[in-house]
């Protein structure tokens, strides 16, 4: 239980950190030196080459995709390897993998925000970006996959001429719902923590362009004790709403599968180990961004081995809980008694795709406990090399969740293998360009840290000393 | 220091300082000396400024709770609406107004309603987004935004006196006093 003076501390303290616990920030730092080591990566007239590198390469990946959806909107979603009875395959694998890996940025600001984890600060941030960056990637595959998106707009209640409302009893009607909310107020969860930064980046700005573009997203912010007064309570609450959102929302995304009655999706544990993947494959994005971002801007003071360590921690724990989910998978087919569930389960082991599912149960089932060694959660180049080799991972248990019960359901006149063509390679790999071309202009655009809760991190070591 | 002529009209005086910790003392003692338009400013959120400043609490919990039930209330009509009266539709014979389906929309609704309470009523009672604040005017109040912390006496406070107030804000540990012109 909190006690009354707890609940008035700000957001962010804690109490003294242990000896043996590695620092969350290291150096003495002020208030004005984190400041200026933030914003001076964004208020410069010199761009790095390594953001010129990566940034073109996304964009080249990013005219992969424009040139796919003109295809695919031109010929149709044939031109795609879905058919029946596949017929959700390569977009719906990628929707899910996209929407798991954003859920880590709200994890991350929301419900350790709620837990007063101070190793949040100086992630939270740009995983928050993260999450926006993944969501965008995501809608795109459901919205291509309706054939015709441009009537995307039916899926909405609304009064219309044809006199159709949308099915309230469907779990995809959910999934609009969810997706949608997640969207909006991840959105205003993110903008209301970086009000206070861009009003920070306003008055530190000598370009005139660079203080009107600031300035206009700042809003006007002046920092008093009002404005932070309710900007934190409006920040703590937003941080507890999106908490149970985060939980919702892939559990919604799980319900797509569970309410359905194909062998293989139709399981009650879908909902909770969907959430544990989300938050697994998110923390492996996290640090796939994280690690290359500190050693490239120099922020390894900010960005420290707690940092890297804990999220580890997280991957352990997580991981663990998707491998709990597999051997409940298996063993709820085995007592179901029902053939089907039993055929596929020895089908996913066994059959045309078992290479798939090998690898996933190699990777999300293994990889996460070699995280039990601090040798392995701090070091860092394995750590990096890690976390792509689980999103891997992560993706195939989407491609195995979602093709190989679909190929073979209950008549075998209609089962049917699943080819991917050129043109699902070149949509998955297309979003990738379009998410780091929307993370690269953030972090040249925007404090990729949260300014003033260092600044606060700062003002509570300083207490600590004294 | 900064002393304005006197035909200027002033916002207020502005005091800066250099620790939360002074920061909070002179408001302790501004709010003593009888001044009630008072107002700090600071790069991050200090701890116990809105006891020294007497502040009420915020209205943002309230409101975002309204925002929920806002939210849930909507849902709730609206789900009923499509599936009981607008399009009724049987499915495996079960009732339309098939209310445990209806809990992911209703959660949903809820949270984006308490959530957008939450965000718009923040921006609406701290009055943003104002481009223009007379505290704009001070070169050194950028620093609010960086590392220092300020403490500004409004004019329309019945007691402000543009000589007293300022020589009251000059006497507390302050590093410099400005006048705002408004």
């Amino acid at each position: 239980m909190m006690s009354e003076s707890q609940h008035k501390e700000p957001i962010g303290s804690s109490l003294p950190q242990a000896s043996d616990e590695l620092p969350v920030l290291i150096g003495k730092h002020t208030y004005g030196s984190v400041t200026d080591k933030i914003c001076d990566i964004v208020l410069t007239r010199h761009t790095p080459w390594f953001w010129w590198a990566g940034f073109s390469t996304a964009v080249m990946f990013l005219g992969a995709l424009l040139a796919t959806i003109y295809h695919v909107l031109t010929t149709g979603i044939g031109a795609w390897g879905n058919n029946i009875p596949v017929a959700w395959a390569f977009p719906i694998v990628n929707f899910v993998w996209w929407i798991g890996i954003g859920h880590a940025g709200t994890f991350i600001s929301a419900f350790l925000l709620l837990l007063r984890q101070e190793w949040r600060t100086s992630i939270n941030r740009f995983a928050e970006a993260m999450t926006l960056f993944a969501v965008t990637c995501a809608g795109i595959f459901p919205l291509m996959h309706l054939g015709r998106p441009w009537l995307f707009y039916w899926l909405f209640p609304y009064p219309n001429t044809m006199t159709l409302w949308p099915q309230f009893r469907s779990p995809l009607l959910w999934d609009v719902f969810a997706v949608s909310t997640y969207a909006t107020v991840s959105f205003l969860f993110w903008y209301a923590g970086l009000i206070p930064d861009v009003a920070a980046m306003r008055d530190k700005a000598r370009n005139h362009w660079a203080r009107l573009f600031f300035g206009v997203l700042a809003l006007g912010w002046r920092g008093s004790a009002r404005h932070w007064q309710h900007h934190q309570s409006a920040y703590l609450l937003l941080g507890g709403l999106g908490t149970p959102l985060v939980l919702s929302v892939h559990s919604i995304v799980g319900l797509d599968f569970a309410v359905s009655l194909v062998p293989g999706w139709h399981s009650t544990i879908f909902p909770p180990y969907f959430v544990a993947g989300a938050i697994f494959s998110g923390f492996a994005m996290v640090l796939t961004l994280a690690i290359p971002l500190r050693y490239l801007y120099g922020l390894e003071e900010l960005v420290t081995l707690r940092h890297l360590n804990n999220a580890a921690k997280v991957l352990l724990v997580t991981g663990s809980i998707v491998s709990y989910g597999y051997l409940m998978e298996a063993f709820f087919e085995y007592y179901s008694g029902d053939i089907f569930e039993r055929f596929l389960a020895v089908e996913r082991a066994t059959g045309p795709y078992a290479w798939s599912f090998w690898s996933l149960i190699g990777i999300n089932m293994f990889v996460p406990q070699l995280f039990w060694f601090s040798k392995v959660r701090q070091n860092v180049k394995l750590l990096w090399v890690l976390s792509l080799v689980i999103q891997v991972g992560m993706w195939l248990e989407r491609f195995v969740i979602v093709v190989i019960s679909l190929q073979k359901d209950f008549l075998p006149s209609s089962w049917h293998k699943y080819y991917p063509t050129i043109w699902d390679f070149s949509m998955f790999f297309g979003t990738i360009g379009l998410f780091f071309t929307l993370f690269f202009l953030f972090i040249r655009l925007l404090p990729m840290i949260a300014i003033s809760e260092v600044r606060e991190l700062v003002h509570i070591k300083q207490e600590h000393v004294q | 220091m900064t002393t304005l002529a006197d035909d200027v009209e002033l916002y207020g005086c502005l005091a800066e300082f250099v620790t939360p910790e002074e920061l909070i003392d002179a408001a302790r003692r501004t709010r003593a000396a009888g001044y009630e338009q008072v107002e700090a400013y600071s790069p991050f959120p200090v701890h116990g400024i809105n006891e020294a400043l007497g502040l009420r609490p915020s209205w943002i919990p309230r409101l975002t709770l309204v925002g929920g039930v806002c939210g849930a209330i909507s849902a709730l009509l609206l789900e009923y609406y499509c599936a009981a009266i607008a399009y009724p539709l049987n499915v495996g014979g079960r009732p339309l107004n098939s209310w445990p389906s209806f809990f992911p929309v209703l959660f949903e609704l809820t949270v984006l309603g308490a959530s957008s309470f939450a965000f718009f009523g923040m921006l609406i009672i701290n009055g943003l987004p104002r481009p223009y604040h007379p505290l704009f005017n001070v070169p050194e109040f950028k620093l609010a935004q960086r590392d220092r912390f300020f403490l500004a006496i409004e004019a329309k406070d019945p007691r402000f006196d543009r000589v007293e107030t300022r020589a009251f804000l000059e006497q507390l540990p302050t590093k410099a006093v400005y006048d705002v012109p408004e």
